[in-house]
């Protein structure tokens, strides 16, 4: 697998967004600052990192929701601009976050899901709408009943569904899901997540699965990124990041993991970052992860660590460790 | 306990699976039940004929629609037409009470034998059938409100989801034009306006000439005017709207921006559009009687609701019912206007549907 060319290749992505100052002063809010990363067709890369990190602003700039301000996206080997994403876009979808909000409240199911049908002319008449429709239902585990319901109707998984078939509905090859899990409950996330992993193996999709569960992702990705402020501070195998993890805050991160036996968990400790993770706007100079870090010198002010490979296929941004 | 169950630890907050029992099938089944599919459209409707308040102001509506189209048949008085006996103006027909016949008109009953069409509102102090008069006032006001609140709809609807979805400097140029027009002093503008369409359009012909460039100038001073509410409460709404994720959704699809405004922006926004479309109609109506009490309103003999109750005012102390009438007639359409407008945006709220 390791010699197949890359289905999504992200070069240095940048995303700023301006921030009014007050008396027409912006600062530059970097969201996203220099992301690198590949994806294998079929493949899943996890991408994690706490709230406000830039995780989400990494998929939606993909999708060019926002314009992107720096670096380059090849898709398939293709250059992705302005100009060829509306075809793209048969070929890249989403599954957001709040299965609530995602889903017009004035559609119903079968609008919703059909609008990707509607807007690329993918059926020829009513019939063959209505057929692809029910049977991308089918696909999620939806009832042909449901398709004259509203968003409303439905649980929180269900929505989720919905929002998934949507996003399936032009045969993609390529999902950035956007935490689609962290809004349900446990009970339900384990439902959604098989059948993220069941489409995979059915429709060979690629997925960028942005989450903040270690474990979810774990469970799910081939690979994982580890984001903080901005930047990719380490990416590695699923295993191999769980079992050797090498950047000090991917260690304080997998430690975070909750443990469901309790007697494992009380002799395990849990390393804890000094501090609160700093403003976007006033990022701190070379690595941002050296305000907390417990091995900061002064090389980590100076500059900003690239990220280097340490084993096969397991980058690192860290000087000292 | 079977094998399979995993080992349980002593205090482990594990639950035991051997006390969960399988749901009956008639469980099951209840588990199912929802509500069954309708269209939007009927559904809304459905939901609408159950509020009580909205079918009452729907049947008052009805019934002072179905009055103003079939009076004008059946009252056999026109509303300039002033009351004559033998070819002359009949003095004795000056401001009768309601069902009141005149002098002459009763001489003229008893000498032919036959029964007159009463005055079910009596007459005005020139000898007119003022239930006619308010039969027509009602029709011009009623116009007045429904093609000036249509023109503000469009417009405004128009205008501001294309400023609050472009966003940015668009919105930033096309709200200070708003904010503008919305500073000048709307009764000075409009009395201005009236006096130069007055102008512009006399001598026009075809179905301006038809309507009446009175009318025809009251509908598009409102339009250039009373937009600039409703842009901006548009625009406020669809800033709201578009913050939602299943925009961004429909944008990731690759939707375009027309059809995403009127698939998924706009229908979120109608509840209060069509509030105040709704509150919109009585607020042309009062307008239109101020104008008419200055005496830019419709022309003379065209009566409209606001002209009849400002007729009315002077001879407040000896005829009030004068006044009762017409003013009646305008608390009626308001109030169901009002109640309509509220029924509409609770039906046409999926989120409402039980």
């Amino acid at each position: 697998m390791s010699d197949t060319k890359p289905l999504v290749d992200v070069r240095d992505l940048k995303e700023y967004f301006p921030i009014h100052t007050g008396w027409g002063r912006t600062l530059p809010l970097k969201a996203v600052d220099g992301v690198s990363f590949t994806i294998k067709p079929g493949e899943t890369l996890g991408l994690v990192g706490e709230s406000g990190c830039g995780k989400t602003t990494v998929g939606r700039t993909l999708l060019h929701l926002y314009k992107p301000t720096g670096g380059e996206f090849y898709f398939d080997g293709e250059l992705v601009t302005e100009k060829n994403m509306p075809s793209l876009r048969k070929q890249m979808q989403m599954v957001f976050q709040d299965p609530y909000s995602s889903l017009n409240p004035r559609m119903t199911v079968e609008d919703i899901i059909g609008e990707p049908l509607d807007v690329h002319h993918l059926y020829s008449g009513r019939a063959e709408r209505r057929e692809k429709i029910l049977s991308l239902m089918e696909t999620v585990g939806l009832n042909a009943e449901h398709a004259t319901r509203y968003a409303h109707e439905f649980s929180g998984g269900q929505r989720q569904r919905i929002g998934i078939a949507r996003a399936l509905a032009v045969n993609p090859r390529f999902i950035v899901c956007d935490e689609p899990v962290s809004a349900l409950d446990v009970s339900i996330q384990a439902q959604v997540v098989n059948m993220f992993e069941d489409l995979r193996e059915k429709l060979g999709v690629a997925y960028l699965f942005i989450a903040h569960d270690l474990l979810i992702v774990h469970h799910i990705s081939d690979r994982i990124a580890v984001m903080y402020l901005g930047r990719i501070v380490e990416i590695a195998d699923a295993n191999e990041l769980n079992n050797n993890p090498i950047h000090p805050y991917s260690i304080s991160l997998l430690s975070a993991v909750p443990i469901p036996d309790p007697r494992i968990a009380r002799s395990k400790q849990r390393i804890i970052p000094e501090g609160e993770i700093p403003s976007p706007l006033h990022k701190p100079s070379g690595c941002a992860f050296r305000t907390r870090c417990p091995y900061a010198t002064e090389r980590c002010a100076a500059e900003c660590p690239e990220l280097t490979e340490r084993s096969d296929g397991h980058l690192v941004a860290c000087f000292n460790k | 306990m079977s094998d399979t169950t995993p080992k349980k630890a002593p205090f482990s907050m594990q639950i035991d699976p051997a006390l969960f029992e399988p749901a009956t099938a008639e469980e099951k089944k209840q588990q199912e039940v929802m509500s069954e599919s309708t269209t939007f459209l009927k559904d809304s409707m459905k939901k609408l004929m159950r509020n009580p308040l909205a079918v009452f102001s729907i049947v008052v509506l009805a019934f002072i629609l179905i009055v103003i189209i079939v009076a004008p048949l059946v009252v056999p008085y026109g509303y300039s037409e002033i009351l004559k006996y033998n070819g002359m103006k009949d003095k004795t027909a000056m401001n009768l009470a309601p069902f009141q016949y005149s002098a002459n008109e009763q001489k003229y009953m008893a000498e032919n034998g036959v029964t007159l069409f009463p005055h079910i509102f009596g007459t005005d102090e020139l000898s007119r059938d003022y239930f006619i008069r308010v039969v027509y006032g009602t029709r011009v006001s009623l116009a007045v409100g429904f093609f000036a609140s249509l023109i503000v709809l469009v417009i405004g609807v128009l205008y501001g989801s294309i400023s609050g979805y472009c966003g940015g400097r668009v919105d930033l140029i096309m709200m200070r034009i708003v904010d503008v027009i919305y500073s000048l002093p709307d009764m000075l503008v409009i009395i201005l306006l009236s006096v130069v369409l007055k102008e512009l359009l006399d001598g026009s012909k075809g179905i301006i000439a038809r309507l009446g460039t009175n009318m025809v100038s009251i509908f598009i001073v409102f339009g250039m005017l009373y937009w600039v509410g409703m842009a901006r409460l548009v625009r406020g709404q669809i800033l709201s709207v578009k913050e939602n994720e299943y925009v961004l959704a429909a944008k990731s699809i690759g939707t375009s921006s027309p059809r995403i405004i009127r698939r998924h922006i706009l229908p979120n926004c109608l509840s209060v559009i069509i509030i105040t479309t709704a509150l919109q109609i009585p607020s042309a109506i009062f307008t239109e009687s101020f104008l008419s009490f200055i005496g830019l309103g419709v022309a003379a003999p065209m009566p409209s609701l606001g002209s009849l109750a400002n007729a009315a005012r002077q001879g407040m102390q000896s005829y009030p019912y004068k006044l009762m009438f017409p003013a009646l007639m305008i608390c009626l359409i308001v109030l169901a206007l009002n109640l309509l407008g509220d029924g509409l945006r609770d039906a046409l709220d999926p989120k409402l549907r039980k």
